[in-house]
């Protein structure tokens, strides 16, 4: 089989409990590389399970997730190996507080890809130029703004040079003005060819990146389609409600 | 500084009601009340030696055993359980007594006044230790745990770089409470012969005679050490916190 036909990461069935409520129900989903989704949905419908999933920070009851060829199983050698792919953002930012922006940036190059201090600083400077805020290297996080924050996590995530990222909701704990400089951020980082996965509800984000939309109701992956056709015509009633219900406002 | 003020008017009160006061004993200006003082004073280096080396392994210890009391494993769990409730429950003096007086016999090694007085005050506190770092650890919000995963890091380096340094600036004041109360517990190792503070103040009260000067001494140099580590943690405290914020 040629490689290009391979989804990069591949969820087989999966199903998540938290004691008797099913988080996830035989979710399956096949996300090629360099793929654009953006997976929206009501509250609770298990969107953050589902990608917490594919790096391993919650564990799947059963079914299968691959990602770039390595099956997850919890062990710490396959955790490892995932999680030095994969990239995530979190809506609370989640920065270090005790370190400065360029330490929060090193701090996984120097531990986890063992690189000289000089290579991590380096990585480091590149990415914060990426992120537009050299300026702020030797600030510590609670200096800075909500979407220079949420920039450093990008940025810090980036240094691990990883093939995918993932998006929980990075800009709802954003004051309304600065949800766009990171969205901007994120756009460009799409056009580089990055395998991205974002839980968003920033529909004109979405319409403007995403080539695949999923949407999730109690569990389900209800709907998985283009923009267009999503946006249009949606097939679901399920989907429809809630498209209305966001676009509204 | 308005402790070192009442310290000072106290002092001068006491010295006031001079008919009943024998202050010739430790007069610096009389040659047996100089060496009087220098000998109340040498004990000072062994209690701080005693202390400082105790906190030390008890805060080594007290770390180690915080950790298993982390784990999603109920027999870690248990064995962090276990060592803080039987170490918690023993008096310090009987354990400095036990290790000095029985240790040696059941391991069959002999051991010096300063270890067993080391050894037991160390024990006795790693169990609070130990319960320090857990609260402290899992105070930590557990967004720092997951973004710790995100980038890969190992275990080791999660606590070593994430949580432990965010974890000890909070409970930077209960650490300096544990060595207070290890200065002032120091005490207890006098029983054993432990040349420190509180053992030369009884022996030079046998000789002399006059325990209200020589314990009023003793008094006030507790006051003025533990006065003395106190700020010097409160300082440690504030520049830790600007560390963060400035
Ligand atoms: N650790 C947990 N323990 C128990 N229940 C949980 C846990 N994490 C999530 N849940 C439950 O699983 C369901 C799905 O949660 P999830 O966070 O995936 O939803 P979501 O789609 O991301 O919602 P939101 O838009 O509010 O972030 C929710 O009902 C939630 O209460
Ligand atoms: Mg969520």
């Amino acid at each position: 089989m040629p490689d290009n036909t391979q989804p990069i990461i591949n969820i087989d069935k999966v199903c998540k409990r938290f004691g008797d409520f099913n988080a996830l129900k035989d979710v399956s989903l096949r996300i090629s590389s360099g793929e654009r989704i953006v997976v929206c949905g009501p509250s609770g419908s298990g969107k953050s399970t589902l990608i917490r999933c594919i790096n391993g920070l919650e564990r799947h009851d059963s079914g299968k997730i691959l990602v770039d060829g390595i099956a997850l199983d919890h062990s710490a050698s396959s955790l490892s190996a995932v999680r030095s792919r994969v990239g995530m953002v979190f809506q609370q930012f989640n920065l270090f507080p005790h370190l400065t922006v360029i330490e929060n940036l090193m701090l996984g190059p120097l531990k986890s890809r063992k690189l000289s201090r000089e290579a991590a600083r380096q990585l480091a400077l590149n990415y914060l130029e990426r992120v537009r805020i050299p300026e702020q290297a030797d600030k510590y996080p609670r200096q800075l703004s909500g979407g220079q924050q949420q920039r450093v996590a990008i940025a810090r995530s980036l240094c691990m040079e990883p093939g995918i990222m993932l998006f929980d909701e990075p800009t709802s704990a954003l004051d309304p003005e600065m949800i766009n400089e990171v969205l901007e951020v994120m756009a460009e980082l799409a056009a580089t060819g990055m395998t991205m996965i974002c839980v968003t509800h920033e529909m004109g984000f979405a319409r403007r990146v995403a080539d695949t939309m999923v949407f999730m109701d109690h569990g389900e992956v209800v709907e998985t389609a283009s923009p267009e056709h999503f946006f249009t015509s949606p097939s679901s009633e399920r989907c429809r409600d809630f498209l209305n219900k966001i676009l509204q406002h | 500084m308005k402790a070192f003020l009442l310290i000072a008017s106290l002092s001068l009160a006491l010295s006031g009601c001079s008919a009943n006061w024998g202050w010739y004993v430790v007069n610096p200006a009389t040659d047996t009340g100089l060496s009087n003082l220098k000998f109340l004073f040498g004990g000072l280096y062994y209690t701080l030696l005693l202390s400082v080396t105790a906190i030390g392994i008890s805060v080594t210890i007290g770390l180690l055993i915080a950790l298993p009391g982390l784990s999603h494993n109920r027999y870690f769990r248990g064995i962090n359980r276990t060592y803080v409730e039987i170490v918690r429950a023993v008096p310090i003096l009987v354990l400095i007594l036990w290790v000095y007086y029985g240790l040696p016999q059941i391991a069959n090694l002999s051991i010096t006044v300063f270890w067993a007085g080391v050894i037991a005050l160390a024990l006795s506190d790693s169990a609070f230790e130990a319960e320090i770092f857990r609260a402290g650890i899992q105070s930590i919000d557990k967004g720092q745990y997951e973004a710790a995963h995100s980038i890969s890091l190992s275990y080791t380096d999660m606590m070593r770089h994430v949580i432990l340094p965010q974890a000890i600036r909070r409970i930077l004041p209960a650490l300096g409470n544990q060595l207070v109360y290890m200065l002032k517990m120091s005490s207890l190792v006098s029983v054993i012969g432990m040349q420190e503070l509180t053992r030369r103040a009884n022996e030079l009260v046998v000789t002399e005679y006059r325990p209200l000067e020589i314990y009023t001494i003793l008094v006030l140099e507790y006051l003025v050490v533990i006065l003395l580590v106190s700020a010097g943690v409160r300082w440690l405290e504030h520049r830790m916190q600007s560390d963060q914020r400035q």
